[in-house]
């Protein structure tokens, strides 16, 4: 032990040697000041680049990687003002100029009268089909216009707790009834695609106003170009609202916060118009038109309501010898087509 | 009153992760939910930089605007918080929010998202101060002890500061005089509409 002191005296004298002879060429290579930020990332630079900063974490929740998305704000005004433009001009627009026409036009009447003789024109399964979705469409449309209008006009009148609750299975509603309105979009779809394909006769029933503006009468098959109209925005409506509901039901399943956001953005405006055009379909459908009714309701309509509005599709079922001819009762106007 | 702000120091923060920690056990945050965060940004290159991100308690909230319940409210303090009794858990304040910090439990089927959670700046939220129900809903409520947010209160650099938003940058400011860099107040622009002039 006691030669080991000399030795260890050396090496600390070579130590002390080399650091001598290094540091005066450390202190040189050292700029004055040491900006360890010139390589670095920058918050501002990076949002300019990119609408969000993205970056690593330790646990195991991936999404909580993104640092900062500011968009968030711009999608806020979408729903807090945008959407609500949208939704009241396009609802309350609907209804004011149903509410015209219901007073200037009055219910389109049954010009010939009714034969008393009838025919099938919706069967068993194109009914249940039509009002499993039209009322999971009501339920979807009022709780989901409950989120978009609820707190401003609902909230206040039942308090905060009520309102609270109910928003609650509303939610639960809105998320359950998608499938039921899903199943019949797409049974609407398959059931109803041979008469709906655009004719030559849908332009003209267009420019006559189909009966409904004017009092003519324009030729139409089993579905005339108005209801062809409802049919594919039924189709195509029902179809966004499924598949951008069912993106925003699934959070992160394959989308991030942006694209949730635009699939909320996509949902929320083709929403409150598919329920601005379901307005005026109900409407005609009920008040609107003597006899339209029923063709829902029991599945038979009058010869006579189907003569004035879907002549060919009369025909042609007279034709097959689904239904017997008949001149229309006597002392009454023949059907203007 | 105070305005409370989060302030963090990325050429401080040395993602050691003890802010994540200490939250999710002062206030036993649910499994799956992470109050804060630490975020590396450009890692393993040159000029990474690590970030603790929370709700920053925005001025002019975006969660608070958007959610269709309005269960949010701003203290006097400046602290945004929200009921957990009226949130519907329909993920709107997560669309909205520039920090993704509110995160839901997932209670069902398919994303059915349960009652949203987020941080509360250690202040509980609108039940009685310190109470049980208050506790196991928000967690800890340590501004009613007068105490400041634990995250900030025991980061080991004190790159994390939580306060007053004039003293927080203020110590700030001095910190950036002294040192001659600094890479910004994550987070102010987006959330304050305001930065640390530096």
């Amino acid at each position: 032990m006691a030669n080991c002191a000399p030795l260890r005296a050396l090496a600390a004298l070579v130590v002390l040697c080399f650091i001598a002879a290094l540091s005066p060429q450390a202190i040189a290579q050292q700029p004055s000041s040491v900006n360890p930020n010139a390589q670095s990332v920058k918050e501002g630079e990076l949002l300019k680049e990119v609408q969000r900063i993205q970056g690593r974490g330790s646990i195991p929740d991936t999404k909580s990687y993104v640092l900062q998305q500011p968009a968030g704000r711009d999608w806020r005004y979408f729903h807090e003002v945008t959407l609500r433009w949208i939704g009241g001009i396009a609802i309350l627009g609907m209804l004011l100029v149903l509410v015209a026409f219901y007073l200037i036009r009055g219910m389109v009447r049954l010009e010939s009268g009714r034969s008393g003789r009838t025919l099938v024109r919706f069967n068993a399964f194109e009914r249940f089909v039509h009002w499993m979705t039209a009322v999971s469409f009501i339920i979807l449309g009022l709780t989901g216009l409950n989120i978009t209008f609820g707190k401003g006009l609902l909230l206040p009148l039942i308090g905060a707790d009520a309102f609270s609750d109910w928003s609650l299975w509303a939610k639960y509603a809105h998320n359950y009834l998608s499938f039921p309105f899903t199943i019949g979009v797409v049974l609407i779809f398959l059931t109803w695609i041979a008469g709906n394909l655009p004719t030559g006769n849908d332009i003209r029933w267009l420019r006559e106003g189909g009966g409904i503006v004017g009092h003519k009468h324009p030729p139409a098959g089993r579905f005339n170009a108005g209801q062809k109209l409802i049919y594919w925005a039924v189709v195509i409506g029902g179809g966004l609202m499924a598949i951008s509901g069912y993106v925003l039901m699934f959070p992160f399943y394959e989308t991030n916060v942006a694209q949730m956001q635009t699939a909320q953005m996509v949902h929320g405006i083709v929403g409150v118009l598919f329920v601005a055009v379901m307005l005026a379909h109900i409407y005609i459908g009920t008040i609107g038109m003597e006899g339209a009714f029923e063709a829902m309701g029991s599945g038979d309509v009058d010869v006579n309501w189907a003569r004035e509005h879907h002549s060919l599709w009369l025909e042609k079922k007279i034709a097959r010898g689904q239904v017997k001819d008949a001149p229309p009762p006597a002392g009454r106007p023949a059907p203007a087509e | 009153m105070a305005r409370m702000k989060f302030l963090c120091d990325a050429d401080r923060c040395i993602e050691c992760n003890a802010c994540v920690t200490a939250c999710k056990n002062e206030h036993e945050v649910p499994w799956g939910i992470n109050r804060r965060r630490v975020v590396t940004i450009n890692d393993g290159k040159p000029g990474e930089r690590s970030v603790s991100m929370a709700c920053m308690h925005c001025t002019d909230a975006p969660c608070s605007a958007v959610c269709p319940v309005n269960c949010f409210y701003t203290t006097a303090d400046g602290v945004v918080l929200h009921s957990k009794d009226l949130c519907i858990g329909c993920g709107y304040c997560f669309y909205a929010c520039p920090f993704g910090a509110p995160q839901y439990p997932r209670v069902g089927n398919f994303g059915t998202r349960g009652k949203m959670d987020k941080c509360t700046y250690c202040a509980g939220g609108p039940e009685q101060d310190l109470t049980k129900a208050e506790y196991e809903k928000y967690g800890n409520n340590r501004l009613a002890e007068g105490k400041l947010p634990l995250c900030a209160e025991m980061c080991s650099t004190k790159s994390l500061l939580a306060g007053d938003g004039e003293i927080i940058a203020q110590i700030y400011k001095e910190r950036v005089v002294k040192r001659g860099y600094s890479s910004g107040a994550w987070g102010w622009q987006t959330a304050y509409r305001e930065t640390i002039a530096t």
